[in-house]
């Protein structure tokens, strides 16, 4: 019974050191990419071509999902506000859904499994087959050769991306309301154009999706960098990625919202 | 101050090396002379690709001093290790090829990313390097197109693309038929004497080995059980050297790996003794 109590107490002292250890493992892993970043940018082509990788093939799904929650959002949306009248309002609820939280939020839960799995598969088997090693003995420091410009990538794609999302939303939307329910198409677009604000909705979900890419983009790359270099070390990993960074973005959310909220 | 050359260009002096609290290498002491091609042979687990990662500067010794070219690889600030590593080449055990570029833009890789040559330049350089390893017509295609002897050629090209003084390698035998067997062993030899560099073979493949080096070092538990030229080497009475060289089955490095006694695993005499009683 003792040497139970003993076990589970190790046990548990064990789980916690090494979670805080990951973590200041992660946060100096971080910091290194952010001060090797001048490297990275020099040469900068091979951050476009990260950027191809992560942004531009993600691009289907990303526009694809937006149609369709657009027009979710479209239907949703008609079908409850008619009820009091104001179907015209439509054109808001679903702009201000999808610039403010859908779009940031979604397109970075889509990011990471579509683009962030891929660089921590990637990175990862790179390490399995001792190609960053190789380039450590080659003196070109992987960190800014392999790891800086996929983060950038990641940083830049995320709120075009995002951006992408919504504007293919409304359009979903648009579909919906105007085309399919008749909704008034100027009452649409003038009640959407009236009540989203550039500054309070559209920088706050830029700023938003900005911070999902670096974190979406830090949680990838490092869990490829730290993958142990076996088959089940990388698939691990690229699991981690999609659950950790999923979970981070939603709590992230929820952090800046509350950050971002005017109150009535 | 003057920095004296000695003619070794490698040297480890009582070097120690623990992971954690398991000791890998147990107080070795190694050379390795300019322009020479030297073994270090033993079992998976010797310590040897530990030795190899010393040298290189991947590891840091726990105490003991490793110089290369008269500078104490451990010792150094990142930039420095770079500036030196700029001058070393290293072929990994399956090549380490980078999958995502072709044959010539492996090879190419180190060029462009430390020099300012021209485009055409480098295309020259690439080509003669390849042709070294009998490759340049292949310099189109991808490592994943190239066989297991064709990819550590490649590999090979890549380590020596900015003529390196120092080229180690690590199990480039392993897993390669006969003639890719030959061919590397050649190599190796070859571009050596060519490059006027110093090798490191960090190898097991005993016979293969032997017919290009020039020193061996044998290494068992993390300690230099002997040393000594090839010819030396072939003749020793020592029981490990003999096991290794003449791959015998059983000797100083035993055949069954240590464990319970064979009949109790077998529980024979768990099964004699209930009988015995059963009759009593």
């Amino acid at each position: 019974m003792d040497n139970f109590i003993v076990r589970a107490l190790r046990h548990i002292g064990h789980t916690v050191i090494d979670g805080i250890w990951r973590l200041g493992y992660a946060s100096r892993f971080f910091l290194l990419v952010l001060l090797r970043s001048g490297p990275s940018f020099r040469r900068f082509p091979l951050t476009v071509r990260e950027i191809y990788f992560a942004g531009v093939l993600s691009l289907i799904i990303i526009l694809v999902s937006g149609l369709f929650v657009g027009m979710v959002l479209g239907l949703q949306g008609y079908d409850t506000l008619q009820r009091y009248g104001s179907a015209e309002a439509v054109g808001t609820l679903v702009a201000l859904s999808l610039v403010r939280e859908l779009g940031p939020v979604v397109a970075a839960l889509l990011f990471a499994s579509r683009a962030g799995s891929a660089m921590t598969a990637e990175i990862g088997l790179m390490k399995a087959t001792e190609q960053i090693t190789a380039l450590d003995m080659m003196a070109v420091d992987p960190i800014a050769r392999i790891v800086g410009p996929r983060f950038w990538a990641g940083v830049i794609s995320m709120p075009l991306l995002a951006a992408l999302f919504s504007a293919m939303g409304i359009f979903g939307g648009y579909l919906i309301a105007v085309v399919l329910l008749g909704v008034d198409a100027g009452a649409f677009w003038s009640q959407m154009q009236a009540s989203v604000d550039l500054r309070n909705d559209v920088m706050n979900g830029v700023i938003k999706s900005i911070v999902f890419g670096i974190a979406v983009t830090a949680i990838a790359l490092f869990e490829g960098y730290d993958a142990p270099p076996t088959a089940e070390g990388v698939s691990g990993a690229t699991t981690r990625t999609v659950v950790t960074s999923s979970l981070a973005v939603l709590a992230l959310d929820f952090v800046l919202t509350a950050f971002m909220f005017r109150g009535i | 101050m003057e920095t004296v050359l000695s003619d070794n260009l490698v040297e480890i002096d009582n070097v120690e090396f623990r992971y954690d609290v398991r000791a890998v290498l147990k107080g070795i002491d190694m050379q390795f002379p300019r322009g020479r091609v030297v073994s270090i042979m033993g079992l998976s687990g010797c310590g040897k690709t530990t030795t190899l990662k010393l040298i290189g500067g991947q590891l840091k010794p726990s105490s003991g001093q490793v110089r290369v070219a008269g500078r104490p690889v451990h010792q150094l600030a990142m930039q420095e290790l770079y500036d030196l590593r700029r001058r070393m080449g290293m072929l990994f055990q399956f090549g380490a090829l980078f999958t995502d570029m072709s044959v010539f833009d492996n090879v190419a890789f180190q060029l462009r990313e430390h020099s300012e040559l021209s485009e055409r330049t480098i295309r020259d350089l690439v080509l003669m390097k390849l042709n070294a390893v009998g490759l340049r017509g292949a310099q189109d295609l991808m490592p994943s197109e190239l066989s297991g002897g064709m990819a550590r050629r490649v590999a090979l090209a890549r380590a020596i693309a900015l003529d390196p003084m120092l080229i180690l390698y690590d199990e480039p035998f392993a897993g390669l038929d006969p003639i890719s067997l030959g061919v590397i062993g050649n190599l190796i030899r070859r571009l050596n004497d060519a490059l006027g560099a110093t090798s490191i073979v960090v190898t097991h493949d005993v016979q293969e080995s032997l017919k290009i080096v020039d020193y061996v070092y044998f290494m068992s538990e993390g300690v230099v059980v002997a040393q000594g030229t090839p010819a030396q080497i072939m003749e020793s009475k020592e029981d490990y050297v003999r096991q290794f060289v003449y791959g015998q089955m059983d000797g100083p490095v035993p055949f069954q790996y240590p464990g319970a006694p064979y009949a109790q695993d077998l529980r024979l005499e768990a099964r004699v003794a209930p009988t015995g009683t059963a009759h009593g």
